[in-house]
């Protein structure tokens, strides 16, 4: 038995997909074949904006083995309409104009016309035989100048929001907001220290190894199906049926494993293409994107300019803030900057602050959600700032994050008071851990040593709508449908969740994930909120069985229901011992006693997702002659609520981690002066391999999150948040210079610390 | 990717009547681990591909402490340090050739691959300039020998004519107290390209006190891998020490002329050259000691 008197919730046992995956019968977007099956290929823009004078297609229609060529003219064209769709608000003509071209190309590798052919090579030859003319304008990639008066302009008919009102002001610039609280003005007076700072950062991408892929059949009776990987089935048929203007009940979205999405695979880009292909040919179209595909024509996290100010007293008090941010939204409106302000300064109880964001077209791909979308940005130039301060005063910068720390009560600049919380905690965690009270031994070859502390936060939203249907078998054991695709093992965190509520093993729940069409509707799997709220359906299901199943024994044993209580895993009648039963051994007789057990629940909870804190630890070595940071140690702290599957939080917490270790360190998209991606491969886009990387050793904090019935907080998305400030915290420890420019690259940091003297 | 045929000759002349019949058309094939990619990414375009694989001088590996090593332009990483005593007689070669890629791409790619590829930045070019490697070439007009240096041209271009292609590589056997050593400059610490990369040899003398002579040439600084002739003779019959080696680091760094690109700034690849040049003669120092 685990800790809380949990007997599944706390172990860790082997996931359901487990085996298939690692013996590779699991199947995924590529495996689908389907008689009669076309292949599609893409035709992109080679230029960052140009306006399209004319397509014309009649070459590649005419080349042999082609079957069908669309363009934007294909799509019905959408009024604005917004559509919530989980992470991202996202204008809908917006999402048509980016799925195919319309008037305009807005960024290199955005789609102009899609190809279904016999095979794909044929399908890439007519790509190269569609005629586009275009008149090219001048481009803009960077969030500053394309907020200067004069820069070319993305959207003609785009005039800026601010402070919630619209302008007459044409830019860029598509919404100003403010986030203001106390008098920061006051707040500055009174501090000893005040440290104000500039940061950038550059677009980074999710790099999921498995690229985006769709296939379509529009069949005779004007029924779409679609076979995809996404985080969410019912948010693809929601866009498709809005992109394509017809009946969601005309739409079934089927969704395969998913080979990582990290909030990239929610907005469609080759469904919507692959449907159209399908329709005009009357055969099923699949489409797979190559990875250069990906890099400039998916959602990558924007490129960032902040400025950051903060004060605090000589007795270590923070008394003001403010943020100045700055995030490129990519081709169409929707940067993650209003997320961003929910995060900057929430590990914080700060009296006085203010947040100015700014949502800014660029001419790169339409940004999309990426784990914690806008809170690494924003980290970086907070935790920064407060290693500064932390080092003006003389105190420990975890010790000045615990005395500062948020907490019950503290309310955010964006509004919402915190719940119970575990940010001291996780803080006090980290404070105590083995590595950070170890001592940093020194290097032997010249290179030399620094540790750095960062903090992070993330809103974990709140459950949102999930459905799960259950089917008891006769030896007991149990089916489990879920909407909710798998994109991190919350198969088996939620069969656990609903094996905890009904005295099962986590074996004993045979979990999969369904089509549209054979489940009620479930939010993404994004946001952190599916082991949250697909769990807290799972518990919902498992009261809904026990009552089913109390009927059922009422019947079989003639007492009545509610005289039969059920408790560690066994029914019984209050009167009579002799009367009881497992869960198991009931459900082999339920079935004489109505028909088949089964169940369906449908959750929307109101409570919160819990709110998720991190604080990191890393150890660093640099070699001052070439600028290369090799990580030593690196410990990540994190409150979990509850951990469901331990494994699985180590998990989520390393692989955050890594992610934001790349994003620190190497990753970034590189631009020509032309406006194109000179870096859109793995080779040159750098991820960090195994090699580049110790063993992430993970700290597990429960502060239990009163909105769950199991205390669940969701965990996937804090741990890429303090990563690049604890590197660069590191690196200054190390070499006495501040990198406030990411990423902190060989050739960034040797030039830092050549002309800083390091 | 453009159709194309494929033939699998058995001996060198008969690739030499294919490669010449076909002319600009036709490309060689040996581990395929830089053709194929180029071929599916549309970066090159060939009518017919030949195989060299298949032909028995390009799969000799042979060596000999009187004559030295002769390595088939076939011959996959693997095989070569996967031969206990050439591993040890050319360390600094098996520096590159065990990190050429990874595992996987080893067991395909070849040195004479990587040569003819002319990549500036090829890993294995700097050290068999370093051990004065020599290529011999089949083609129309019988065959010729060209030193590694002289081997490449520009970017992707050798001295090859049309109808000619590499047979085999040749490295004269090493003398008593001398050593090699490569190293290449990635940003991460696997699966990149070199940013620099530096190959040094020397022979020191008996006592082990000064430098007899010395070979030094760098990758990914200029249009071909660079043989900097100067910063070696700048050692001969100097003592080992650090301002020796200094000064032949600094006349690399002179002769680097590299570009500014996504892989880094020109202006860091001078000061890399500097810093790995100086590491790199002080590991092939080491190992004539050793
Ligand atoms: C994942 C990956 C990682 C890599 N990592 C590295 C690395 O770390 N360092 C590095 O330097 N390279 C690297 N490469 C590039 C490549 O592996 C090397 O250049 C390799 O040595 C090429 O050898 P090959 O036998 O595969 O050549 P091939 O691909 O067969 O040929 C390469 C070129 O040479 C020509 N050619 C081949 N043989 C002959 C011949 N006998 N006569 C005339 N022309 C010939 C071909 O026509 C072609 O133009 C990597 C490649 C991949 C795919």
């Amino acid at each position: 038995m685990s800790q809380n008197g949990h007997k599944v919730i706390g172990t860790r046992p082997i996931r359901h997909d487990g085996v298939d995956k690692v013996t590779g019968r699991a199947i995924y977007g590529a495996d689908i074949q389907l008689t009669g099956l076309l292949h599609g290929t893409v035709k992109r823009s080679p230029h960052p904006h140009a306006r399209i004078k004319n397509i014309d297609t009649s070459r590649a229609e005419a080349h042999p083995g082609v079957r069908a060529v669309v363009t934007a003219h294909d799509l019905p064209q959408i009024a604005d309409k917004l559509a919530d769709l989980g992470e991202a608000i996202v204008n809908l003509r917006d999402a048509s104009n980016n799925v195919l071209a319309y008037g305009k190309v807005l960024y290199k590798g955005h789609a102009v016309a899609g190809v279904a052919a016999i095979n794909l090579h044929v399908a890439q030859e007519a790509v190269e035989l569609i005629d586009v003319e275009y008149e090219v304008l001048p481009h803009v990639t960077g969030v500053l100048e394309a907020m200067e008066d004069g820069a070319p302009i993305l959207h003609e008919d785009m005039k800026t929001t601010s402070m919630g009102e619209e302008t007459d002001k044409v830019s860029n610039i598509a919404n100003h907001f403010q986030h203001k609280m106390g008098e920061p003005d006051d707040g500055f007076a009174e501090a000893d220290v005040v440290i104000e700072r500039e940061f950038t950062t550059q677009t980074v991408h999710q790099g999921y190894i498995e690229t985006h892929n769709a296939t379509a059949l529009w069949n005779e009776e004007g029924q779409l199906t679609i076979w995809t990987s996404t985080q969410g089935a019912f948010s693809v048929r929601d866009q498709m049926a809005e992109i394509l203007q017809m009946p969601v009940s005309k739409v079934k979205i089927v969704p395969l494993e998913i080979g990582g999405g990290f909030g990239g695979k929610i907005s469609v880009y080759l469904d919507p293409v692959a449907a159209l292909l399908s329709k005009k040919t009357g055969h099923p179209v699949k489409m797979t994107m190559t990875r250069d595909e990906v890099f400039e024509g998916t959602g990558p996290t924007p490129g960032s300019y902040l400025k950051v100010k903060m004060g605090a007293t000589s007795d270590g008090r923070l008394t003001a803030a403010t943020a100045y941010m700055a995030y490129e939204a990519g081709a169409y409106p929707g940067s993650p900057v209003g997320a961003g302000a929910g995060c900057i300064f929430t590990p914080y109880d700060i009296p006085n602050v203010q947040i100015d964001g700014y949502d800014v077209c660029v001419n790169k791909p339409k940004t999309n959600a990426y784990r914690a979308p806008g809170a690494t940005n924003a980290a970086y130039a907070t935790e920064t700032v407060v290693d500064e301060i932390s080092e003006k005063l003389g105190v420990d910068p975890l010790e000045f994050r615990v005395k500062n720390g948020a907490k019950e009560g503290t309310r955010r600049a964006d509004g919402p008071v915190h719940p119970r919380i575990g940010c001291i905690e996780t803080t006090e965690a980290a404070l105590n851990s083995e590595h950070y009270r170890s001592s940093l031994a020194k290097s032997a070859n010249g290179k030399v040593r620094g540790r750095g502390v960062a903090s992070g936060y993330w809103f974990n939203f709140n459950g949102g709508r999930s459905a799960i249907s259950v089917s008891i078998n006769p030896d007991g054991t149990i089916n489990m449908l879920e909407g909710s695709t798998d994109i991190g093992g919350s198969r088996a965190s939620i069969a656990m969740q609903l094996a905890e509520t009904i005295g099962l093993e986590a074996t004993d729940i045979k979990p999969y994930v369904v089509d549209t069409d054979s489940i009620g509707y479930t939010d993404v799997t994004g946001g952190s909120r599916t082991t949250f709220g697909t769990g807290y359906a799972a518990h919902a299901t498992g009261q809904a069985l026990i009552r089913e199943m109390k009927e059922r024994a009422s019947k079989l044993w003639d007492v009545p229901a509610d005289a039969i209580d059920f408790e560690d895993g066994v029914f019984s009648y209050r009167d009579d011992a002799e009367k009881r039963g497992s869960f198991k051994e009931m459900a082999s007789q339920a079935g004489d006693a109505g028909g088949p057990v089964v169940a369906q629940v449908s959750t929307n909870p109101d409570g919160s997702g819990g709110g998720a804190f991190a604080t990191h630890v890393v150890d660093v070595e640099v070699d001052r002659e070439t600028g290369k940071v090799d990580i030593l140690r690196y410990t990540a702290v994190q409150d979990a609520g509850t951990a469901i599957h331990p494994s699985y939080v180590e998990g989520q917490m390393q692989g955050g981690v890594v992610q934001g270790i790349g994003w620190g360190l190497n990753e970034e998209y590189i631009y020509n002066d032309d406006g194109s991606m000179t870096n859109a491969s793995f080779l040159d886009y750098r991820m960090p391999t195994t090699l580049d990387l110790p063993m992430i050793e993970t700290i597990i904090v429960e502060v239990p999150n009163e909105s769950h019935p199991y205390g669940v907080r969701g965990v996937g998305e804090v741990p890429i948040v303090p990563p690049p400030a604890a590197l660069a915290n590191a690196i200054y420890d190390a070499t006495g210079v501040r990198l406030r420019d990411l990423p902190m690259s060989p050739p960034r940091v040797q030039k830092a610390l050549a002309e800083n003297g390091g | 990717m453009h159709a194309f045929d494929y033939a699998t000759p058995e001996s060198v002349a008969d690739a030499v009547v294919m490669l010449s019949d076909h002319g600009k058309n036709a490309c060689v094939l040996a581990g395929g681990t830089d053709l194929i990619v180029q071929l599916r990414e549309n970066r090159r375009r060939t009518d017919l591909v030949v195989d060299v694989k298949k032909i028995a001088e390009l799969n000799a590996l042979s060596y000999d402490a009187a004559t030295g090593l002769t390595i088939g332009a076939a011959v996959p990483c693997y095989r070569i340090y996967g031969d206990a005593e050439i591993a040890a007689a050319y360390p600094g070669l098996m520096d590159a050739a065990r990190l050429v890629g990874g595992t996987g791409i080893q067991g395909r790619a070849s040195l004479g691959g990587n040569l003819c590829n002319a990549s500036p930045a090829g890993d294995t070019i700097p050290p068999m300039i370093v051990l004065s490697g020599e290529a011999e070439i089949a083609g129309p007009n019988g065959t010729r020998k060209v030193a590694v240096e002289d081997f490449c041209t520009a970017p992707g271009r050798t001295v090859l004519e049309d109808g000619e292609f590499l047979v085999s590589l040749h490295f004269p056997a090493p003398l008593a107290n001398s050593g090699a050593f490569y190293r290449r400059f990635i940003p991460r610490n696997e699966m990149d390209i070199a940013v620099v990369g530096v190959g040094a040899s020397v022979v020191l003398s008996g006592d082990r006190s000064s430098f007899v002579s010395a070979r030094i040439a760098v990758g990914a600084v200029a249009p071909t891998p660079l043989f900097v002739r100067e910063a070696g003779e700048a050692l001969a019959g100097q003592p080992v020490s650090d301002e020796t080696i200094r000064r032949a680091a600094d006349l690399a760094r002179d002769a680097a002329r590299p570009i500014s690109d996504m892989r880094g700034t020109a202006e860091y690849r001078k000061h890399l050259t500097s810093v790995l040049t100086r590491r790199v003669v002080e590991g092939a120092v080491q190992r004539a000691k050793e």
